[in-house]
């Protein structure tokens, strides 16, 4: 095909002459505010180049004329926002508990603080603001505890947790009463569990359960029902149920039990924030 | 001749010339992929909203189905579309007859769609080497790489033996497409399998060499799958469609070689303020930078191409997708080099703003672009007069611009409100926000995400039944599509 240029009708440029399947071009110069910007930013690349860390050697890089490094920047921003905090923190080290609720600059900055750690590293479980999810993340907002409502006890919890590998982690483990109780003391049994907290269906065989109740669980679980938080042992008789209230949930609880488990946090969060944490919890609703 | 041949016009003769048989499953195939991935896309959109739909599966949870509309969106219907219609452009600027013909046509249907389909049906299985778009495990790479090898050969060897004396611009973005993809492909997959047996295999390639590999090859796959292969779909279509000559030559030359040689580079950005040194994070923003006038040249040319034929925009809904999909391009081309900024980077960075940059991209750029180029190749493969009807592709380009425009600023709200929210402090130096409550203020903007994702697949499904009917022949008595404008201009 020869090139041959001509005229394009509508906009009166030239074309290359070239033609494929149909396609022409034309021979528009490239348009000049698009050249300059091109320009204008290789421009700028070169010198935001020159400015910052940028080019490539054997032993090292260009260190840029500004000095800028952003690890250190970042070192500094930390530094800083300690040290923004560092009073607070050093006040909450050297109080004790009651010393910081005496404290109302301590307090705000505890409830504050604790709040935020909160909503991170507990929430996941015990639910925001502390309401709890069923099937075994108790609810912090009410004034049930399973292992001491004071601030000493919830500082204990949260900071050596329950049931894990820690030394001081709060423990202990329920029978699995399946085996050790049949079928019919199993079902008077969860009935006079019910009778505790409400009227049950059955009173009849509530009150046959008293007996299997007095000799197996009262020991711990105490004889009215009113629980044991040296034990981390629930409490029956105000119808707030770990794992559910129905009758089947009970019963299953009482054959099989269930156990939470929560992890140590004080490693992990440190010394301030856990008092922090305790403060926070104490406050929402419950505390002892 | 001087413009664009229609279908009808072409003789009997020119039609046995070239193999586009093959490239009618092509086109089929595509559209299927295209609905598959917009509709995951709409089922995983609504598992962010609603998490009960994960349906309480392994293999229907969002992690899972994640990867499975990435891919079937990029590689099943973007890569399809990317095959056949540069199978069909080279023939015809080559006037040259497929190197392989319609048997290695065929081969390459059923190869690619092969590793589809063992990529997909691995993710959901949890079969995965968990590195983004390229999530497939060492065997299906390995069988990947040898299908591209047979498509570089077809093409290119269609390239060499062309009768035209200069190789069109389009070709040159298929063939840096091809090639560049190969080498990434290759490089960011270089794996020891644990077993010849075994799907599992360990990278090359550790710690932040590993990351930037990734990143070279996650962004040059948007660069120069997403990009390079596309434009080369926009510079034949648009003009064909619009019958105009290509507005410059002299800009497709510079662009070309500025985008080929400065995308590159531009990996680094997307791993700002990560152990990556600040030397390399600096190179990949300005490269970045620099990107953003080479890109806009192939938006000038598209656009451009229609100087003196603006009205066709009033009348043609199949050029309004085309020339709109450029304006995406431009839009997106813009916003990354905005993003890549360091500081910008700070703020935008692992937000729903990147969901939202990624998909002005791909739902308004590629998928239009390939709408538009469908819209034309249907009648053009099956020998038909015209399209079923004009009316229904002016309908699904309404609803899925529509839904484009929903998706992307419900993206762009939701995300800068995220990146905020991060990084709000109080007066005490403690958060502001935990990362729940961020979940929790971006669930209405998760919904209308969800909701512009449905339109874009309702439109979606009306082009099926409308090149559906055109392949069986049909034709709906309508009048021309007429402008809105002039529709509801009042008189006088």
């Amino acid at each position: 095909m020869p090139t041959k240029k001509e005229k394009d009708d509508l906009t009166g440029q030239e074309t290359t002459g070239h033609e494929w399947d149909g396609i022409e071009e034309l021979n528009n110069p490239l348009p000049k505010w698009w050249l300059y910007v091109f320009y204008a930013s290789i421009v700028w690349a070169v010198g935001y180049m020159l400015l910052f860390p940028a080019i490539p050697s054997l032993t090292g890089y260009t260190k840029g004329l500004l000095g800028w490094e952003r690890r250190a920047i970042v070192e500094q921003d930390i530094r800083q926002a300690r040290a923004a905090q560092a009073t607070y923190l050093d006040g909450i080290r050297e109080t004790d508990l009651s010393g910081i609720m005496g404290d109302p600059d301590l307090l705000n900055f505890s409830l504050r603080g604790g709040e935020a750690v909160f909503a991170d590293n507990c929430a996941a479980c015990h639910g925001q603001g502390g309401a709890g999810r069923p099937g075994g993340y108790p609810a912090l907002v009410d004034d049930n505890w399973l292992w001491g409502g004071d601030l000493e006890n919830i500082h204990h919890t949260i900071a050596y947790g329950v049931r894990n590998e820690h030394s001081d982690s709060r423990s202990s483990q329920m029978p699995a009463f399946g085996g050790m109780l049949d079928r019919d003391e199993l079902r008077s049994v969860t009935e006079y569990v019910i009778s505790l907290a409400r009227e049950p269906e059955d009173a009849e065989l509530a009150e046959a359960g008293r007996e299997v109740y007095a000799t197996q669980c009262a020991a711990c679980h105490g004889d009215d029902g009113g629980g044991m938080t040296q034990l981390g042992a629930p409490t029956l008789n105000n119808d707030i149920w770990l794992y559910g209230g129905e009758r089947g949930e009970i019963s299953r609880q009482i054959a099989n039990p269930r156990h939470g488990v929560m992890p140590p946090w004080e490693e992990r969060l440190g010394e301030e924030m856990v008092k922090m944490l305790t403060v926070y919890v104490h406050a929402l609703g419950g505390g002892e | 001749m001087a413009q664009g041949a229609t279908a009808t016009a072409e003789t009997a003769d020119s039609r046995t010339r070239y193999c586009e048989e093959t490239l009618r499953l092509f086109v089929i195939i595509t559209m299927i992929w295209g609905i598959a991935a917009f509709a995951l896309g709409v089922l995983i959109a609504f598992q962010l909203a609603f998490p009960v739909m994960n349906l309480g599966f392994a293999e229907t949870t969002f992690g899972r189905l994640r990867p499975l509309h990435t891919s079937a969106a990029i590689f099943g219907f973007g890569g399809n579309a990317l095959i056949v219609t540069s199978l069909h452009v080279v023939q015809r600027t080559c006037k040259a007859r497929l190197v392989g013909g319609e048997e290695g046509a065929m081969f390459l249907l059923l190869g690619y769609n092969a590793f589809l389909l063992m990529a997909g049906v691995g993710y959901m299985f949890g079969i995965t080497q968990s590195k983004e778009y390229a999530e497939p495990e060492w065997f299906a790479s390995i069988w990947l790489t040898i299908v591209w090898v047979v498509y570089l050969i077809i093409f290119m060897g269609t390239v060499m033996k062309r009768e035209e004396p200069h190789i069109y611009v389009a070709n040159w973005f298929f063939l840096a497409f091809i090639i560049t993809i190969a080498m990434l492909h290759i490089v960011n997959n270089l794996a020891v399998p644990v077993s010849i047996y075994g799907s599992f295999s360990y990278s090359l390639f550790s710690g932040v060499q590993s990351a930037i590999i990734q990143w070279w090859y996650g962004h040059n796959a948007v660069g120069f799958f997403l990009t390079a292969g596309f434009l080369g779909m926009m510079y034949y279509y648009i003009p064909k469609r619009a019958q105009r000559p290509v507005y410059s030559y002299r800009l497709s030359i510079i662009h070309f070689w500025a985008l080929i040689f400065l995308y590159i580079w531009a990996g680094p950005h997307h791993l700002h303020y990560t152990s990556l040194p600040d030397w390399t994070q600096t190179l990949g923003m300005v490269f970045s930078i620099m990107l953003w006038m080479p890109s806009w040249g192939g938006m000038i040319n598209g656009i451009m191409t229609l100087s003196g034929a603006w009205d066709k925009l009033r009348t043609d809904p199949v050029l309004r997708f085309l020339v709109v999909s450029v304006a995406f391009y431009g839009i997106a081309t813009f916003e990354g080099p905005v993003m890549s900024i360091r500081s910008v980077n700070a703020l935008s960075h692992y937000t729903d703003w990147t969901v939202g940059h990624v998909h002005s991209g791909a739902l308004g750029w590629v998928a239009f672009v390939t709408f538009g180029a469908l819209y034309f190749l249907v009648p053009y493969l099956w020998n038909r007069k015209e399209l079923y009807s004009l009316k229904l592709v002016n309908y699904h380009f309404w609803i899925a611009t529509i839904g484009i425009v929903l998706y992307i600023t419900a993206m762009w709200i939701s995300g800068i409100m995220q990146g905020l929210m991060w990084r709000s402090y109080d007066e005490l130096g403690f958060l502001q926000y935990s990362f729940v409550e961020t979940v929790e203020a971006m669930h209405p903007f998760y919904v209308i995400r969800a909701m512009g994702g449905v339109l874009f697949l309702i439109g979606a499904l009306m082009m099926a039944y409308n090149l559906v009917r055109t392949i069986r022949g049909d034709v709906r008595q309508e009048e021309a599509v007429r402008p809105m404008a002039t529709a509801t201009r009042p008189a006088g």
